[in-house]
């Protein structure tokens, strides 16, 4: 007879259960008001809700199992999120130049300097329960912004793209031609980091924090604990969003200083690992 | 034109996208001093042309040679110094006049002497312009910063795409006027892309027509207009 793991057994995930069937009931009336003002979303949010909440139901059971494997793996783990962040991220700079290697250099980079300076530092635990989440979050935040930093670039360019080439055609350098687009999309990708910071404590009360104090954490380390993560966030987002701009305003000219255009495609993941070489 | 040095010569150059071919194996030679006008119907190419001239594009096939060097073989951005375009649209930036016309040199790192900028604007005729905001320029006014950011750089040839196409007749007199005083006193070499026949007799040592990117024929104005 098959005995059933000690967390599947344990009865909060009944009570979790029922929480989760909460959250539904609100996010159905979310998709009924816009079925209701024919916004045609429904399938799209509906879609998200319910990936979520089975990615994020499997990565809490995948963290139960990696509580009793060697702490090596969670940079298996950890290189795996970058990757799958990296995927997802270069949809926002679709049709820009090797936007998959963009995303993968700056998110691993903005990701791996700050996880490896914050465990020199002792601010994350060398173990899996804490490697794995608290580095998912900083890879997660790494990813949003190089998304908008994408993002941006893409229409900084493309509704600039004139002004850009007559810039070019009096003899100045690529860099110097979209140094001003560079820095807008850096600006944007900063936004929610720099108003979260602005705001921390006042109107917006991170979750791990409320989770520390909730858990019975001084409510001052808890805050502490919490800025550390913000700045961890800060660091990563600020890196990542650097190198995302620095990679594609390269590559967004050719060898011959020639401003590519910029066709969407849709690559599949064969092709997008064959672009890194 | 036989006695003056060959200053920009292309060979068969082509160029195509997505196996649409659009400019096919055109040979041009412009003489050092000589004043080009190319016209033909749209889409014949002539854009295309002058982008290929200071490879704002690639060829798909030939090449060009300026003062007999290959260009590929030259920094693209010491190129584009020699052989500058003013752009159809002028596409300014944010920012006064003054911005516009030094923002070639002050991106290429080279200093701008204070009294340099006045003395262009009074030459294509924008006197005491320097500190207007770009965006409250007319059409023709914003064509005159184009044409003078071109200048600032002081290429050896000018590339125009069309500089009167979008303006209103008294526009187009005053911008024309202004070539032709530009062209008088220099021995820049000029490609100029038109579709104003008028113009072409104005302004043209040597026309060349494009039909469906290639050339049709050349001459003087007389004889291919």
């Amino acid at each position: 007879m098959v005995t059933l793991p000690p967390q599947l057994r344990d009865p909060v995930l009944f009570e979790g259960l029922a929480q989760v069937a909460a959250a539904t009931a609100l996010a159905a009336v979310v998709l009924g008001l816009s079925y209701l003002r024919d916004l045609g979303m429904e399938r799209e949010l509906g879609g998200a809700f319910a990936r979520g909440f089975v990615q994020v139901v499997v990565m809490g059971a995948l963290i139960g199992v990696l509580f009793s494997v060697p702490l090596s793996f969670s940079a298996v783990v950890l290189a795996a999120m970058v990757g799958y962040a990296a995927w997802e991220s270069r949809r926002r700079g679709d049709g820009i130049p090797r936007a998959f290697r963009v995303s993968l250099t700056a998110i691993g980079l903005g990701g791996s300097v700050v996880i490896v300076t914050m465990l020199a530092a002792g601010a994350i635990e060398a173990t899996v329960r804490n490697l794995v989440p608290v580095g998912g979050m900083i890879i997660a935040n790494a990813m949003k912004t190089n998304s908008l930093a994408l993002d941006r670039f893409k229409s900084e360019i493309e509704s600039n793209r004139g002004e850009i080439e007559a810039l070019l055609a009096i003899g100045v350098p690529p860099q110097a031609a979209v140094a001003e687009h560079i820095t807008e999309s850096v600006r944007a990708s900063l936004i929610p980091v720099v108003d979260a910071m602005r705001t921390l404590g006042l109107v917006y009360i991170p979750g791990m924090m409320a989770g520390m104090i909730l858990g019975g954490a001084n409510p001052i380390y808890a805050a502490q604990y919490q800025f550390v993560i913000m700045g961890m966030i800060f660091a990563a987002g600020g890196l990542t969003s650097m190198t995302t701009s620095l990679l594609v305003g390269r590559y967004a000219f050719t060898d011959a200083a020639q401003l590519r255009r910029f066709e969407e495609s849709s690559p599949t993941l064969w092709s997008a690992l064959q672009s890194l070489r | 034109m036989s006695a003056r040095q060959l200053k920009l010569a292309t060979e068969s150059l082509s160029f195509g996208v997505d196996g649409r071919s659009i400019l096919r194996n055109v040979d041009l030679r412009v003489a050092t001093g000589e004043t080009v006008t190319i016209v033909g119907p749209s889409g014949a190419g002539k854009s295309t042309l002058l982008r290929l001239l200071c490879r704002l594009d690639e060829p798909t096939g030939g090449t060009v040679y300026l003062d007999g060097t290959e260009y590929r073989t030259l920094d693209p951005t010491a190129l584009r110094a020699r052989v500058g375009m003013v752009p159809q649209d002028p596409a300014l930036r944010d920012g006064t006049v003054r911005d516009n016309v030094t923002v070639g040199p002050q991106l290429r790192g080279e200093t701008v002497a204070p009294d340099q900028v006045e003395t262009l604007l009074k030459r294509v005729g924008l006197a005491d312009y320097a500190d207007r905001s770009a965006a409250d320029l007319s059409g023709g006014e914003a064509q005159r910063v184009a044409i003078a950011r071109t200048l600032m750089v002081d290429p050896e040839v000018i590339l125009l795409d069309e500089p009167t196409a979008s303006l209103d007749p008294e526009s187009q007199s005053e911008i024309e006027a202004l070539l032709r005083a530009l062209l008088a006193d220099s021995d820049r070499t000029v490609v100029l892309v038109t579709h104003d026949q008028a113009q072409v007799d104005r302004v043209a040592d040597r026309v060349v027509e494009f039909v469906d990117g290639q050339i049709r024929g050349r001459g003087s104005p007389r004889e291919v207009v």
